[in-house]
């Protein structure tokens, strides 16, 4: 589904040129529960964004379900993006004037589906999510564990087949990050593609196959066995 | 992303900064109505005047003996010419079809008498046509009867202060009035307000042309008022004016004729002119209105920065992001052009209640123009914010970077 080949991303920073991404090539299936982790300065959030057609690599091949994503234009990447792939933040980013149903409404807006069918869908995300009573809610009115789960059913909404995190849980408790975690892994389950971007290791360990970078470069790539 | 959705997602952010959008409506609204204001003020003078030119009569012509040189001297009004004008000249005219009537004037100073009283007034001798001709109203009675001009009679239409002045509250239709040593009956009474352009004719007496020539002993006219057919038609009457009297003064051209519509329509022009420069001064407050959209705007993207990067990690297109913005900006620009014209409308009403002699009202290119450039001025000035929204890299974005 996913073939990164020899992809690189540089930055230049005064006139140093810094290698965020170097040489990292990866592949990853339908339905793969991927964790990636490292450092801080490793690269790992720059693949996400990579991964996310949110930046551009300087080098190399991406193929995005057989679509070669590298020589695409911007408007050609905003389409793919918004058919394939949901994101889920640190910061949540939802938008504070809107309410939680219109924060989740809004990549159909963007998209122009239609109202009766986004109202809709809505309802659906809502329901699974155990956020029906919270629909009208603005997110200064909700917890730090519900604002996530408003972002992750926003990021599902388009029924994407790839959903990126980046530190999902690093703005929250305990408690609420294991049932953000818990609630990404049932939509792993249902067969979306899950990848998730974390320090904390024992979410790392969680997911089948895990890639612990360094430097720009692939430290190590571990897969269970059992899966 | 569809027209409505677009409409209301621009709507929400608008209202979602309330003071900034109502300030912003404020400026842009002010700068709608002093347009539209000035403009109605600017055509109301306009109307103004061509109104009162227009009660000196319409597709006028004024002929008087003698000729202008550009020689200099005073214009002969008064002036003695070896040859008069008179009431044959004056029928003759009659013969052109592009003259529609014409009214023969005498004019002259009498005194007039009912019982003891005497005022010394000015007798002007016409006939039945110069009431509708000059555009004077009636207020009791009767005006001059429809009479061959040739003949005399012995009737007067009055005007309304030499009527108070005379017989103050008595009934006056059917009383005999004396001018010098004749008797008339009066058998009308102007109108009030029968004034155009500082000649008042409440102090007047008219009388059948053929009886003032009589009375003052003389057959010469003061000036012949013609009326020509319509607008178009006056160039024609002037020159078949001209040609009939020179025709009768033996080929000499002696006589001056002035149309009313060339110097109604320079003053029409200036006064125009005047409007539009006043409401263009005004259109200038539209476009700071403009330039202050551009800075809310640019203050607006500089602080949802990550709801831009947000947007584009959803799936929202460059073309998407300018179109936000842009529509946002217009939206700002179209409401505070529609408050203006409100504002406008009361104002405009407040003026007509307290100057209802006024002729106000806004030209309906005022508030047209004024709408149209208030958009263009939020279109235009919306561009460079939207643009900087749009360029926004999505990673740098959202990472606050």
């Amino acid at each position: 589904m996913i073939v990164l080949d020899r992809i690189e991303r540089d930055f230049t920073v005064g006139d140093e040129t810094v290698h965020a991404l170097d040489q990292v090539s990866l592949e990853f299936s339908v339905g793969d529960y991927v964790s990636v982790m490292g450092p801080s300065g490793s690269g790992k959030s720059t693949l996400l964004n990579v991964l996310g057609l949110l930046d551009r690599p300087s080098g190399g091949s991406y193929r995005l379900q057989g679509t070669e994503t590298t020589t695409l234009s911007e408007e050609g990447r905003a389409a793919l993006r918004r058919a394939h792939i949901g994101f889920v933040f640190q910061a949540f980013h939802l938008i504070p004037r809107l309410t939680a149903a219109d924060n989740i409404a809004l990549p159909m807006v963007l998209a122009g589906v239609a109202p009766k069918e986004r109202t809709q869908r809505v309802a659906e995300v809502l329901a699974s999510l155990d956020l029906a009573d919270r629909a009208h809610h603005r997110p200064d009115q909700l917890s730090g564990g519900q604002r996530q789960r408003v972002a992750i059913a926003r990021a599902v909404v388009m029924r994407p087949t790839l959903l990126l995190a980046d530190e999902p849980t690093g703005n929250l408790d305990q408690h609420a990050g294991s049932e953000v975690i818990a609630l990404i892994e049932q939509l792993n389950a249902g067969g979306i593609t899950l990848i998730v971007v974390t320090h904390d290791q024992a979410i790392g360990r969680r997911a089948r196959r895990r890639i612990r970078m360094v430097d720009g470069r692939i430290d190590s790539d571990d897969t269970d066995e059992a899966a | 992303m569809r027209l409505p959705d677009l409409l209301a997602f621009a709507g929400r952010s608008l209202s979602g900064t309330r003071t900034r959008t109502v300030m912003m409506l404020l400026a842009m609204s002010i700068g709608v109505a002093s347009v539209v204001v000035l403009t109605a003020l600017g055509e109301g003078a306009r109307r103004y005047v061509v109104g009162e030119f227009a009660s000196l009569g319409t597709h006028l012509l004024i002929m008087l003996p003698g000729r202008t040189e550009t020689t200099g001297g005073a214009p002969p009004l008064f002036g003695e010419t070896p040859r008069d004008l008179t009431l044959d000249d004056a029928l003759a005219l009659l013969r052109e079809r592009s003259i529609r009537r014409i009214a023969p004037l005498t004019v002259g100073n009498a005194p007039v008498s009912f019982g003891s009283r005497e005022r010394e007034v000015t007798v002007i001798g016409a006939t039945h046509d110069f009431f509708p001709i000059r555009h004077l109203t009636i207020g009791s009675g009767q005006a001059l009867p429809a009479i061959d001009p040739q003949r005399g009679a012995t009737v007067a239409v009055i005007g309304s202060g030499l009527r108070r002045e005379l017989f103050g509250s008595q009934q006056v239709l059917g009383q005999w009035v004396r001018i010098n040593d004749r008797r008339f009956r009066v058998i009308g009474v102007i109108g009030e307000g029968g004034e155009s352009l500082g000649q008042n004719l409440d102090d007047m007496i008219v009388i059948p042309v053929a009886s003032a020539q009589s009375l003052f002993d003389s057959p010469s006219l003061f000036r012949i008022l013609i009326e020509a057919r319509s607008k178009d038609d006056i160039a024609r009457a002037k020159q078949a004016a001209r040609e009939i009297i020179r025709q009768r003064h033996d080929g000499e051209d002696d006589v001056t004729i002035i149309t009313q519509d060339a110097l109604l329509s320079t003053f029409d022009k200036i006064l125009r002119a005047l409007t539009y420069t006043v409401g263009g001064i005004a259109a200038i407050s539209l476009a700071v209105a403009g330039i202050l959209i551009m800075n809310v705007m640019l203050v607006a993207v500089s602080q949802r920065v990550a709801e831009i990067g947000l947007m584009k990690a959803l799936g929202a297109s460059r073309g998407q992001v300018l179109r936000i913005f842009l529509v946002e900006a217009v939206m700002l620009a179209a409401s505070g052009a529609l408050t203006g014209l409100l504002i406008a409308a009361a104002g405009i009403g407040v003026l007509r209640h307290l100057f209802p002699a006024f002729p106000l009202s806004a030209p309906l290119w005022a508030p047209l123009a004024a709408v149209a450039v208030a958009v263009g001025a939020g279109l235009l000035f919306g561009v460079l914010p939207a643009r900087r929204a749009a360029r926004l890299d999505p990673v740098q974005a959202l990472t606050g970077r």
